[in-house]
């Protein structure tokens, strides 16, 4: 098996070696080089980001065309993105698809660098000289800002640092929340809304046979939040969750829903003419919020130490200070109604506010793009990269897809599809000759002297498996399936055993 | 293969009893499965994440290993289940597959683009497929978290299925699976996310 991958990355480092020597060639023999090399050369692609918008895109283009080359360049040494860093640590299931990226990433046509950091290390100009086509698929690693005062208070999170506190991000290892207050307060009724609360209310039995990372165990474990209220500007038929999420909430061992019976009146009069998916998911609701509980869930109920509920028809407008001014006491909530119906229904104020004691104010009201280089158009109203169907507009040879595409939301099977549909449109365009692959590109090669100029050392696919390999055996030792590397710095060191 | 099959269903004979809805699927993984989620339905214990962990390497190793199994040459005669795929493209790839394969495995063994990014374990909707109408009926009752999955399936309608849930009975002879087409114009510049 060694000696078989042995043979092919020598393989690979003979078919670059031999476009550099096509590439020498085509400048000696001018016009009847190029014509021998649109036969030799092969398209090379490169996609910035290895999270599951990347690895599906490079998963189609390598299924796709027999003769398609791809690099995957990601920023911190290991892959896999929002599946590492932001699927639940109880979701197991979900990050079975690693298992399909990795079949990718060992395909003798893919390339993973990680710990290169498109932007900085290497400019998207740069990589577009090396390759024939760019795929931006890096996500959404920014946050919506609350946007009220206090909102800098200690005591108040991102969902997106707090989700990466948990998940081992290393840029949000040193964020220790503060989990010694009773009510916690979180901003929005997504799904990240509901992982979160799940976490904090979770018992840690359960957490601590997941890969959730030991120094959140240990805080989690001390934790003395009994309270979770999750808050959402509009009402029961607006929540932005999935179902399966709501039903680990209803279900979560050791915890009671409550909530105001009056947020569901006429929401069962409305529900006839909804589609499936919003009519089952707040038949649910109704359920439990209005529904006689059995005796078996009366028990549980009345067992449970922990509450958590969604709060309806709430903005926020201010994070109220204790009275020194150190750290987040309360919240204050401006009481809304709707106008219209549905998906299309709007919060408006109705000029009364509440206000609510919490010490810990978590904000889920969505992730962010950020721009990544100056030569990249970017969209900063909406947030995303301007395209059509994946191709950036005014910018030939520049795609993209995944959050970064469409703004952040969807579950994998969106970005599955819409990952495909970036692919597509850049075989299409191959095909039809708008994206120009007959001249030989020099791809990684040039790439890697590029950075070994700037003293940087990309982590290969084989590096990322020993740094796998040890979390797996530090997991083991522990009872999880995982016990995850917090800092670069250790990951690198891994790597480079 | 004969004393296979037997095997299977004699597995599935035993855990019959377990199940609420007895019906007769004789992949013996499914009624496992069942059997699992019924008892644990209500809470979560150690003992049932522990079990459930264990279930979904058994899925996965033993619906993998049906499909491996060679279907096409399925020697028995009663044994073989007509599948016809219409992929995206809507061609359509007739396949002959045995009792108790699955049909996401079954797609994979033929080269057939329906993913399965959670590897049958119910947390994606990655197999989402469209069923015939006159084999819809036939197809046992989705559980719920079957349904939970399929209402996050982009383009969902009413004959749709997961893959992964559809194992083959001699019933399903005939049976035509769509993949959904794919979304092409769900994202075109200007899509508006909707509002949380």
């Amino acid at each position: 098996m060694r000696n078989c991958r042995r043979l092919l990355s020598e393989l690979k480092l003979w078919t670059s070696g031999r476009s550099k020597w096509t590439r020498g060639l085509n400048g000696g023999l001018g016009g009847s080089g190029k014509a021998f090399l649109s036969t030799s050369g092969c398209p090379k692609v490169c996609i910035v980001g290895s999270g599951p918008a990347g690895f599906y895109t490079a998963q189609h283009l390598i299924k796709a065309r027999q003769d398609v080359e791809v690099d995957i360049y990601e920023r911190l040494p290991v892959p896999f993105g929002l599946v590492r860093f932001g699927v639940a640590p109880d979701h197991p299931e979900v990050k079975n698809v690693i298992n399909t990226f990795t079949q990718t990433a060992k395909n003798s046509r893919c390339s993973f660098y990680g710990n290169v950091n498109v932007g900085k290390d290497v400019t998207v100009c740069e990589l577009q000289g090396a390759y024939h086509a760019v795929v931006l698929s890096y996500g959404a690693e920014g946050n919506r800002r609350i946007g009220v005062p206090g909102e800098d208070l200690p005591g108040v999170y991102s969902a997106k640092d707090f989700v990466g506190w948990y998940n081992g991000l290393p840029s949000c290892r040193e964020l220790k929340p503060d989990l010694s207050c009773e009510t916690a307060v979180i901003l929005g009724q997504g799904n990240v809304a509901l992982d979160v609360a799940r976490i904090l209310l979770s018992p840690s039995d359960i957490l601590k046979k997941t890969d959730i990372t030991q120094p959140a165990l240990e805080a989690l474990a001390e934790s003395r939040v009994r309270k979770v209220l999750i808050v959402g500007r509009r009402g029961p038929m607006q929540v932005a969750c999935t179902i399966k999420e709501l039903r680990e909430m209803v279900n979560l061992p050791g915890t009671r829903p409550e909530m105001v019976t009056a947020d569901f009146e006429g929401v069962s009069e409305a529900l006839k003419d909804v589609p499936r998916p919003r009519k089952r998911l707040t038949e649910l609701l109704l359920k439990m919020a209005l529904d006689a509980p059995g005796d078996k869930e009366l028990e549980r109920r009345r067992n449970a130490a922990k509450v958590w509920g969604f709060l309806f028809y709430r903005s926020p407008t201010e994070i109220l200070a204790d009275p020194g001014c150190s750290r987040t006491a309360g919240i204050r909530l401006a009481v809304n109604r709707l106008e219209g119906s549905g998906d299309a229904a709007r919060a408006v104020l109705t000029g009364e506010v509440e206000d609510v004691s919490c010490g810990l104010v978590i904000s889920s009201i969505g992730y962010k793009s950020l721009p990544i280089d100056p030569a990249v158009p970017f969209d900063s109203r909406r947030a995303v990269v301007p395209n059509s169907v994946g191709r950036v507009h005014q910018a030939a040879g520049l795609y993209c897809s995944g959050w970064l595409k469409t703004g952040p939301t969807g579950v994998i099977a969106t970005t599955m599809n819409n990952s495909f549909d970036t692919a597509r449109s850049l075989l299409e365009d191959m095909d039809s000759g708008a994206l120009d692959v007959s001249a030989a590109k020099p791809g990684s090669q040039a790439v890697s002297s590029l950075l070994e100029e700037r003293g940087v050392k990309p982590v290969t696919f084989s590096d990322w498996e020993k740094i796998d390999s040890l979390e797996t055996r530090r997991g083991e030792a522990r009872g999880k399936p995982r016990e995850k590397l917090l800092s670069v710095e250790e990951m690198l060191k891994a790597a480079r055993s | 293969m004969a004393a296979a099959v037997a095997a299977r269903s004699s597995m599935g004979l035993t855990l019959r009893f377990s199940r609420v809805i007895p019906d007769c699927r004789p992949c013996p993984l499914y009624r496992f499965k069942g059997c699992v989620d019924n008892t644990a339905g209500s809470q979560r214990t150690g003992s049932f994440d522990r079990l459930r962990t264990i279930n979904r390497h058994l899925q996965t190793s033993i619906c993998l290993s049906q499909a491996e199994e060679g279907s096409s040459n399925a020697e028995d005669p009663d044994d073989v289940v007509n599948v016809v795929y219409i992929d995206r493209s809507g061609e359509r790839i007739p396949v002959k597959a045995k009792v108790g394969d699955n049909v996401l495995y079954l797609a994979h063994k033929h080269g057939i683009d329906l993913e399965g990014a959670c590897e049958a374990s119910l947390a994606c909707s990655t197999c989402h497929v469209y069923v015939n109408s006159a084999h819809l009926d036939k197809l046992p009752e989705p559980e719920e978290r079957e349904d939970d999955m399929l209402d996050m399936a982009p383009m969902l309608q009413e004959n749709s299925r997961l893959g992964c849930q559809i194992i083959l009975t001699p019933d399903l002879d005939g049976i035509e699976l769509t993949l959904p087409k794919v979304t092409r114009n769900f994202y075109v510049d200007g899509h508006v996310p909707k509002p949380h």
